[in-house]
């Protein structure tokens, strides 16, 4: 049962052949045999899980019929869920019960989805390696050694392990395709606006975007499905017509114009990487499809933009924390500023303040111009690029990551490395557009590439259409990490 | 352009996060380091260019001025880390 795909699960569900509780207790049971080894997860908490699925299994006794009615869904602890803890990674909300659901979550439980539980991450979503959360790192199921990727390390693990069918991401910068990408799964990170952020922990306002995270690309239709949706209490949450994301799925891809960006086989591009690609467009090929070259030149400056903008953006809303109506307070003070410093002081770790600190200073008098209003200029010439690109190709195709899974410790101590491992995916954030990640290959070592495609605003249908053609001829998404303890 | 450790401790000082010296030393070295990257902006000829400040090009939208949301303040402040008769409590501000 647990390499079925959501929509097996789901019909196993709707024929009575395993109830909700039944299934959500075997991935419990996995969960509980593999996060010691894994630490996917922050908060597991049978009970709330179990009395989920008792909700659902009356609403499947009463003949209700939803797509994902009774299936269990991890949740990336940045998402607030009523009455549960709700840490983001920090030492901050270490113990913050949230009082409330995220749109998100509440979209979930209509649904009738079952949580499984927070799984873990960077703290407040800073960081590509996961080595930053207080609740220690996440492993890569694939290799103890190696980082799953971030911020949301403990989603894309706990599905690579298949601790759950699917979970659910944050993207600021690639936090959803980059741990997707090194730990073989599938992710979509959807157009700025299509999911609301109403309850998501913010980081980079202008930026954030949630989305799906499972094997397939096919899962993850049936997750944008509950997860899109306008939503009032987000000011920047789109007012656009309900999709149904798996309308395209089957569309053959004949005549489909692959854009293949220059800079993207440029220098820094892993050979084993490259191979992977190259090998995933010969695919296409096959498929129909036609591979165009375009460039988007600015592409190498994503990255420096990128750490003028969600660092400034950062430090406002980071402001928040504050020691006064929720999260940790210090012990000792001797007046209100001394609270402020101290409290803060000890409930960010090092790269969440590195980053307030260079929020607050290209926001601070005299350097606005300088880089706040110049990044700003340039994310528009970033955006340009992409318009242009999309005048000749239908979607564009690249790495995902420069490298498969990187090292625990390779990168840490070196912010400026660690940063640039992020050069493919941080453009499209920028630029506000839909962009995915799917499995494609393995390294040498057996660590798992992955494969970007990335599509015009609103495009989601069409992304997730050509990574499901893919993987109808592949099997990269299918393969599993072996454990000799699990069940 | 190169941070100061006077300036580490200035910005530290307006983001309200206690810093030790040694702190501020590491922080100046890895600041330093990602402005190296940062600088690069500087050499973009970014003259007519309108900032872009938001992923889409859309307006923002206005609701109804009513009141939509229900009095949770007792829950929310379950979670204060102090509070009384519904006042939350921080240090003295005012002698």
């Amino acid at each position: 049962m647990i390499d079925h795909s959501l929509k097996q699960l789901a019909d196993a569900l709707a024929a009575k052949q395993i109830s909700g509780t039944e299934l959500a207790t075997l991935f419990l049971d996995r969960i509980e045999q593999l996060n010691p080894r894994l630490n996917a997860f922050i908060t597991v908490d049978r009970e709330k899980t179990l009395s989920e699925a008792k909700l659902a299994d009356a609403r499947l006794a009463a003949g209700e019929t939803a797509p994902l009615l009774g299936v269990p869904v991890a949740h990336k602890d940045i998402f607030c869920a009523d009455g549960w803890r709700t840490t983001c990674g920090s030492k901050m909300l270490a113990n913050f019960i949230a009082p409330y659901d995220a749109t998100v979550i509440a979209r979930f439980k209509a649904a009738g989805t079952v949580s499984l539980g927070k799984t873990n991450m960077d703290e407040f979503a800073m960081g590509s390696s996961n080595e930053t959360s207080f609740f220690g790192p996440v492993k890569n199921p694939w290799s103890d050694a190696a980082v799953p990727g971030g911020s949301s390390g403990g989603s894309a693990a706990a599905v690579a392990a298949r601790m759950a069918p699917a979970a659910t991401g944050t993207d600021t910068g690639g936090s959803i395709r980059q741990p997707a990408s090194l730990c073989g799964i599938s992710g979509l990170k959807p157009t700025y606006g299509v999911c609301s952020r109403y309850g998501m922990v913010a980081f980079a306002s202008s930026l954030d975007q949630a989305g799906p995270m499972a094997p397939s690309a096919e899962d993850c239709a049936l997750l944008l499905n509950v997860m899109a949706g306008f939503d009032e209490r987000d000011s920047t949450s789109l007012q656009r017509e309900a999709e149904d994301y798996t309308r395209d799925l089957d569309k053959p891809l004949a005549g489909l114009r692959i854009g293949l960006p220059r800079e993207f086989f440029a220098e820094g591009l892993s050979a084993e990487v490259a191979q992977a690609i190259e090998a995933a467009i010969a695919e296409y090929k096959k498929l129909g499809a036609q591979t165009v070259e375009v460039s988007l030149p600015n592409m190498g400056l994503s990255v420096p933009v990128y750490y003028v903008l969600a660092p400034a953006e950062a430090s406002s809303n980071l402001s928040r924390f504050d020691g006064v109506r929720y999260g940790h307070r210090a012990s000792d003070y001797k007046d209100l500023l001394d609270m402020y410093e101290k409290t803060r002081a000890e409930g960010f770790g090092a790269e969440v303040k590195r980053r307030i600190l260079i929020g607050t200073y290209v926001l601070s008098h005299g350097y606005y111009d300088a880089y706040y209003l110049q990044a700003q200029k340039i994310r528009r010439l970033i955006a340009a690029d992409f318009a242009g690109a999309f005048k000749e190709c239908d979607v564009i195709l690249g790495p995902t990551s420069p490298t498969p899974a990187f090292d625990f410790g390779e990168k840490a101590a070196d912010p400026v490395a660690m940063y640039l491992s992020d050069i493919y995916t941080i453009a499209v954030n920028l630029a506000g557009l839909p962009g995915m990640s799917i499995p494609c290959g393995f390294s040498g070592s057996g660590r798992p590439i992955g494969l970007q495609l990335i599509g015009d605003l609103f495009a989601e249908a069409k992304l997730l259409n050509v990574a499901h053609q893919y993987q109808l001829q592949t099997d990269w998404h299918m393969r599993m990490p072996r454990f000799p303890e699990s069940i | 352009m190169a941070l100061t450790l006077q300036d580490i401790l200035h910005i530290a000082r307006l983001a309200r996060i206690r810093v030790t010296e040694t702190e501020a030393e590491i922080a100046r070295g890895q600041l330093n380091g990602i402005f190296g990257l940062i600088e690069q902006m500087q050499a973009v000829d970014t003259a007519g260019v309108e900032p872009m400040s938001h992923a889409l090009d859309v307006s923002q939208r206005l609701r109804e001025d009513r009141v939509s949301e229900p009095d949770r303040r007792e829950k929310f402040q379950a979670i204060a880390p102090a509070v009384e008769n519904g006042l939350y409590l921080v240090p003295r501000v005012i002698e």
